[in-house]
This record gives C-alpha cells, structure tokens and sequence, in this order.
C-alpha cells in the first residue's frame, strides 16, 4: 500500500524545510537561553520586585498555550499596526517569521528559567561553603563550583527542553512559515495522501531530535566523570622467560 | 487482587466488542457532512460554535429531501478531504470546487452553485490599477484578449505579496499564472489571510468572490475593496459540488436527486439571495 518512491520525493520535498526549522529551533533555544538566565536571575537575586516579576512571567507563558501565544503575537499584535509603526517596531511585527521566533523565544525562557532555578538551587550548600573557606571569590564561586555542578544537574531537563523546542517549531506553520510541517500540510492538500507524508515529517522530526539526544548524552558524560568507574589500572606485564634459558 | 482487576479488563474489552457493530449500525443511517466553518458567506461558525450559512442550510435542506439524518460537523479545511477519505464524515459541503485533481480521489455530485475569484486589496496603488474591473474571464479557454489582460494584470502585480488560502485552487491559479512575479503566503482559512490584509503585512488576497464580498462587509476590513476581474474554470474548477467517497454512489445518487430538486423549485436561488445577495445558481 505504501508507495517507497513517493515517501523518498515526499522526504526531499521536505527536507526544503528542514533550513527553516533549523534555523528557528537553534536561534530560539539560544536566545530562549539569554532570557531564561536573567530570569532566573532575578528569580533568586531576593528583590521582591525583580523576584515577582519572573514569577508572573514564568506563570503566563508556561499557562498558557504556544499556539495561543503565536496567535496573539502575530496576529493580536497585528490590530496594533499604528501603534507599532509609531515605535518603529512594525517592520519587526511585519515578518511572520520574526513574530515565530519571537514566541518561540519567550516561550522556551519561561520552561528553561525554572530548569536553571531547580539547577542552581540543587548545589549543596556544603560545597558552596567549602569553596568560600577556600577563599574563593564571588565569580570564582560560580565558574569553579556553582555554575558547573548546576548546569550539570540542570542537563536532563534541559535536554527535554530542546527536543520539545525541535516540535514546537512546527506551530509556525500556522502563520505561513513554510517548515517541515507546512510543507507536509501543503503536500497533503495537493496529493490527498496524509499517511506516508506525515510518517516522512515525523521521521525527520526523529532523526532531529536522535541527533540532539545523542549530543546531550555525550555532553552529559563528559560532565559526570564521578559517576564513571575509575579505569582499571592496565596489568603490569611481567618478562617471559626466554626459551634458551632452562634450568 | 490483579487477577480480578485483569477479569474487569477482559470484560470491558467484551462490551467494547458487543456494543461497537451495534454503533456502526446506528452510524449507517446518519449522513455526516463536513465543512469548513470558516469561509463565510458559504459557511462560518457563529460565536456561540455553531454552524450557519449557506453550505449549512442547504445541507440541511437536502436531507430533509432525502429524509435522511444529518449531521454537521467543522472540520479543518486542509484535513477535510483525507478526513472523507478515511470515514470520519460521509460527505464534504464546504464551497468546494470540483477539479480534476479532486477527482482522482474522490467523487462529488452534480454542482449546486458556482463560483468565481478575485483578487482583494486594501488600497495597494499597484493593485486598484488592475484592469477589467468586474469582467469575468472564463480560464478553461483563454483567448488572446483574455492573455493580454493577464499579461497587463503581471507587470502591475509583480513584486507583491498575496495570502491565498492553502490548498485551495485559487492558490493552484496563482502558482499557475503569476508564479516568480509574486511572494505567496499561504494561511489557513480565508480568515486569517483577512486579518494580514487589513495589518498590511500583505499587499492584496485572492479569493472566492463571494467570501471576499462578506469580508467587505466587516468593520475590520474597512477600505478593502475587489480589484481587477474575476476568474472561473479551468484550475479555479467546474462549480460548487458535494464531495464524496467515490464508492458511495448511492448517496450521490440520493444527493443529486436532492439537488436537482432545490435548484429546480428556486430553493438554491433564495438562499444565495439571502447570503450572496445573487443568484449563485450553476448554469443549466
């Protein structure tokens, strides 16, 4: 019933896409990266203002759908155009590319603000103490013990974090950017054949995302050389006794 | 204590099993009908979900005819026809166009109306200055005169972005005919591609003429007006029919008769008075 020359065309027309959700996936997770460290940031910098603040923003976005969020970005904002011509931020507004990122952004930022918090907050104590009786200074503190033992813990979740950015990229195609998804509606629509277009689709969306859990397992092994067994000590080799010498 | 949890199991799958011919049954008798909910005047949901329109009350129309249960369902535009398909609805009413890539997969039945596209903008110098405003130009047979206003209608469009509802044929006329003179975006209903016009992020929208009409009605799109001529046939279709599984004949059967009678008593000219405000009747 399935149709291997039509799924291997289908899967080179997707691929076309594949630049698009790239390009949306990294630059989203980097700069969803930025804001969430500011986030938490303020999260645990203990300014009641700056603390509510993160709250309030971490309690909206991950409340409400992304979906929701793109509508309203892209085209709830759109209502606004003489306001945003006025700030000269329509041209922004304008791109529908643009508006994806940016709710990609702000979206990712709310998740991985709360993975970093539960990472920073997971370094024992004990730890942080030994490092100031060291004499360590503040920055010394989090480049030498804070910031890896936190980004460590932090990883799991984190990598979770990534893998469902890789799928949420497919929510732009609701606003007319053209990825993997949005190709697969339009191929769909003019072939009628939505199985074998959606397993492409889908099975390019786990090629992706095998290679991001390989990549965060490797990165996690590297971070975890305490949890590894020590190598076993190679055997010292002794001399054989040479066939000449009986005795 | 797990044992008799799996006897529970067991005897639940039992009466999925007793009960689902027994639902089948039920479902032969209903027509479901499907459509879009969203592509007003043909049809549209209103704010309290339900469905209205055309489409919607001539559906229900024929089926008092056939005296057959109905039920109509919104379905997703992009889905509808792999949704038929797969059995989730009997029946497809939505301003569908028959063409002939429609064809190779599913059946339709005798049109019920006709339609035809043009392109809209909201003030686009370029665009106000298509020519034959109001003319109709059959595509199935496109004379010289009829070339030469395309041509015309190529320079002026060249450099424009146009939203188009995806899948649909405007979308196949556009690519056909201005290909690499215009930037296409595709949205998801004809809704949506409204909402980007009056925002200006695109320069005009091509459209079925009697969506584009409801469209100008609406406070939000003050200032859009139909621009240049509209198009039938051809790629944009041969009338407004019902879509079916191919092998239901005897529902199209049962659907054409219907139809043949709403258009002969002047039922499909009332109502396409009442939402077109003309006579969208197909052609004898």
């Amino acid at each position: 019933m399935i149709d291997a020359a039509f799924m291997g065309e289908t899967f080179l027309k997707l691929l076309e896409g594949l630049p698009l959700t790239l390009k949306l996936t990294f630059s989203s997770v980097s700069l969803g990266l930025l804001v969430a460290m500011l986030l938490a940031a303020m999260r645990l910098s203990g300014v009641w203002l700056l603390d509510g603040f993160a709250r309030g923003y971490v309690f909206v976005f991950r409340g409400t759908p992304l979906l929701v969020q793109i509508f309203l970005i892209y085209y709830g904002l759109g209502q606004f155009r003489p306001e945003l011509q006025a700030m000269n931020l329509w041209g922004f507004f304008r791109e529908p590319y643009w508006c994806a990122l940016l709710a990609l952004t702000l979206n990712t930022a709310a998740y991985v603000s709360e993975i970093l918090r539960g990472g920073l907050q997971s370094v024992p104590l004990g730890q942080i103490e030994a490092a100031r009786a060291c004499g360590m200074s503040q920055f010394l503190l989090y480049r030498r013990i804070i910031a890896p033992i936190a980004f460590r813990q932090a990883l799991p979740g984190y990598g979770n974090e990534i893998i469902l950015m890789v799928k949420a990229t497919s929510l732009a195609s609701i606003i007319t950017m053209m990825e993997v998804t949005g190709i697969a509606h339009k191929l769909i629509s003019q072939t009628f054949r939505a199985i074998e277009i959606f397993i492409c689709a889908g099975a390019i969306y786990l090629i992706l995302n095998f290679l991001v859990t390989r990549a965060i397992q490797a990165l996690e092994h590297r971070l975890s050389p305490h949890l590894r067994q020590a190598p076993v000590p190679a055997q010292r080799l002794e001399p054989a006794m040479s066939s000449g010498d009986d005795r | 204590m797990s044992n008799s949890i799996m006897r529970r199991w067991w005897l639940a799958l039992g009466a999925c099993a007793l009960l689902a011919p027994a639902a089948s049954a039920q479902q032969s008798k209903e027509i479901t009908i499907a459509t879009e909910g969203a592509f007003a005047p043909w049809n549209h949901t209103e704010p309290n979900g339900q469905l209205g329109g055309f489409d919607v009350e001539l559906a229900n129309e024929l089926c008092r005819r056939m005296k057959a249960k109905c039920k109509i369902v919104g379905q997703d535009w992009a889905g509808i026809i792999p949704a038929l398909q797969a059995g989730k609805h009997d029946a497809v009413m939505t301003g569908m166009n028959i063409t002939d890539k429609r064809l190779a997969v599913i059946g339709f039945s005798r049109p019920y109306a006709t339609s035809r596209h043009v392109f809209a903008t909201m003030g686009d110098r370029e665009m106000l200055k298509l020519p034959k405003a109001g003319e109709l130009i059959d595509i199935t047979a496109l004379n010289d005169e009829d070339k030469g206003t395309i041509e015309q209608m190529r320079k002026l469009i060249k450099g424009k972005t146009i939203g188009v509802q995806t899948s649909t044929n405007a979308l196949a006329f556009l690519e056909n005919y201005f290909k690499g003179d215009i930037e296409i975006r595709e949205y998801k209903t004809a809704e949506q591609h409204d909402l980007d016009l009056s925002a200006g992020r695109i320069d005009a929208v091509f459209v079925d003429y009697a969506s584009a009409t409801s469209s100008l009605e609406k406070k939000e799109l003050k200032g859009m007006t139909v621009t240049g001529p509209s198009f039938r046939g051809g790629l944009l279709g041969r009338g407004v029919a019902i879509g079916l599984r191919k092998s239901d004949t005897e529902l199209k059967q049962s659907f054409d008769q219907a139809i043949e009678q709403v258009l002969a008593d002047g039922t499909v000219k009332a109502l396409s008075l009442k939402w077109f405000k003309s006579d969208m009747s197909p052609p004898k």
